[in-house]
């Protein structure tokens, strides 16, 4: 009986086409794809992108060239000069991230004591010549000043997780 | 009458069917292998001197990199290790989603496995299908760590932070707007753990989908059924472990053998193979898919039971709270000593080794008493499964080089580290 069924297995290619009815279905199935650019899948607030500097709501400067996201990058993405600023302070005067280096773990905005340095939501990024790779000070602070509201919003959303 | 020599032929190693970068040499007779050596370091990173330069915690992101389909088993195996040498232990809340990760990460790899496998012997549908669910995976692990695969998300004494209460939605769009965006977003409306339980309600049914377009199927066993068979005494000789020694029929697994973190509690079953051909370790890998669902299952009902610390509150070897940290003075000291010359680990070696979705994957470290790593060893399973290729192809057909490179479930990442 079993050879029997086995045989009418073999001749009318049932396992193929209960794979295709599979396949069929699928077809006339809700597509479960998104149309990219205009419409863009959900991003968590604790997305780890491209890098920005924050500031203060007056406008100040949040880092304190403490050093310590150049201590803790494991890929030694971060380089920093650092000197008394006309007010008296201390700034950096250099603060270059390679994106080329980065390895986007996170750890730099994690051991900064004043939520200077973050990393953003932003992914989609490129660049065009050589060198652009070099984020420097004033591009860091620039996406930070373009993308604050975004930026304050994602890490309250975080806050009490950290 | 002319000489008759055996033909060489160079596999790899920019082959789409090497996955990544294998430089096979394959000594054929006609279309017969009669002898395979792989070529292996194309991808070598240097990873295990890389991290005797770093403090303990800043090699966690490069364990991500090892094996890139199965992140943070690998991540896991390393925080054990300098768990072991400190002497302490995680937070049960946080064993537990270690465990919850584990098993996700287990069935990414999986799928990974089972949609490149498929690909590779002809059998393109699934691989589209095995990616669908990844995808919802893939943003767990966002949801939770902030990038889709490098997580960085294990530390030696818990993990970094506490699971979510909110899903990421899907924004409005020109072309979705109130009924459709509200269909994409039901599953995420509650927190993390209501949409991995949604994911373990539906996931049996895409196996059984998988299973549907290839467990049944012809011309699957055709190219699986009797393809590189490895007998239990071989599989032991040659250095097994995870699903190809399982699938030669041996129940090894070292989350019941030597039970890490939560796995001593958890209820599954360890799938076995009879054969140990490359259609008893796809039969084993599919099992291993239902069985993690059935553990992240268990995790996620524990996790909305107990909820609690995620981390040792011991800050000699665990950064504070932020708002302790910008309040108090000492805590400040403790994050600016930890993030800039981390902790020091007491003279002496641990091995640590986890049930990786390959088999085991173990960390061996040697400290000198500083705050690196005086000697980084990894036992990555795919090389001892890569060095029995000469093995399991002689003999076989060209086209099953294919067949049995997939069943090894090789990933370079590991094997060169």
């Amino acid at each position: 009986m079993s050879n029997v069924r086995s045989l009418f297995k073999t001749f009318f290619l049932t396992e193929l086409l209960v794979g295709m009815s599979v396949t069929l279905r699928q077809m006339f199935a809700r597509k479960i794809t998104i149309r990219y650019p205009e419409e863009k899948a959900p991003q968590s607030p604790r997305f780890r992108g491209l890098h920005a500097l924050r500031r203060y709501p007056n406008g100040q400067e949040r880092c304190i060239a403490c050093k310590l996201c150049e201590a803790v990058c494991p890929a030694l993405a971060i380089t920093i000069d650092s000197d008394v600023s006309e007010d008296g302070t201390r700034r950096t005067t250099r603060y270059d991230i390679d994106l080329f280096k980065c390895i986007y773990c996170g750890f730099c905005e994690e051991a900064c004591p004043v939520d200077a340095i973050v990393e953003t939501r932003i992914h989609e990024y490129h660049m065009e010549n050589r060198g652009e790779n070099i984020m420097t000070k004033d591009k860091l602070l620039a996406i930070g000043e373009r993308y604050e509201a975004m930026i304050a919003a994602d890490k309250a959303a975080d806050a009490r997780y950290r | 009458m002319a000489e008759i020599r055996n033909f060489t032929l160079n596999f790899g190693p920019q082959h789409p069917a090497a996955h990544g970068v294998l430089r096979l040499v394959l000594e054929m007779d006609g279309e017969v292998i009669q002898k395979a050596d792989p070529h292996i370091g194309l991808l070598h990173r240097a990873t295990e001197k890389l991290a005797e330069t770093k403090p303990f915690n800043q090699s966690i992101g490069y364990m991500d990199r090892l094996d890139y389909v199965s992140m943070m088993c690998s991540e896991h195996a390393y925080v054990m290790a300098i768990e072991k040498l400190l002497g302490i232990e995680a937070p049960l809340r946080a064993q537990y989603i270690r465990v919850m990760f584990d098993e996700i990460t287990r069935i990414l790899n999986h799928l990974m496995w089972l949609g490149s496998h498929g690909l590779d012997i002809g059998a393109m549908t699934v691989f589209l299908y095995c990616f669908r669910e990844r995808e919802d995976l893939m943003d767990c692990y966002e949801a939770v760590s902030g990038t889709r695969m490098h997580a960085t998300y294990y530390r030696p004494g818990g993990v970094y932070r506490d699971l979510p209460e909110q899903m990421p939605q899907f924004q409005p769009s020109p072309w979705r707007k109130d009924k459709e965006l509200k269909r994409l977003n039901e599953r995420r409306s509650g927190s993390l753990l209501d949409f991995i339980e949604d994911f373990t309600d539906r996931f049996p049914a895409c196996v059984d989908e998988y299973e549907t377009l290839l467990t049944d199927n012809r011309i699957w066993k055709q190219r699986t059924v009797g393809i590189g068979v490895v007998s239990p005494e071989r599989a032991l000789a040659l250095g097994f472990t995870g699903p190809m020694l399982r699938g030669s029929g041996l129940a090894w697994d070292l989350r019941k053998k030597q039970p890490y973190d939560g796995y001593g509690k958890m209820d599954f079953d360890i799938p076995v193979g009879v054969n140990g051909d490359c259609y008893d370790r796809y039969l084993v890998r599919i099992e291993e898919l239902r069985q993690s669902n059935r553990i992240i299952r268990q995790c996620v009902d524990w996790l909305r039971a107990n909820p609690g610390p995620v981390m040792l509150a011991d800050h000699k070897v665990t950064p504070p709270s932020r708002e302790d940290m910008k309040g108090d003075m000492e805590a400040l000291i403790h994050h600016f000593k930890l993030f800039t010359e981390g902790y020091t680990v007491p003279a002496g070696e641990a091995y640590a080794a986890v049930e990786a979705p390959k088999g085991e994957f173990g960390i061996w470290l040697v400290s000198d008493g500083a705050n690196k790593p005086y000697r980084l060893k990894c036992r990555a399973p795919g090389f001892a499964h890569l060095a029995a290729m000469d093995e399991m192809v002689a003999g076989h057909m060209l086209a099953d080089v294919v067949a049995v490179i997939g069943t090894m479930d090789i990933v370079f990442g590991e094997i060169d580290r």
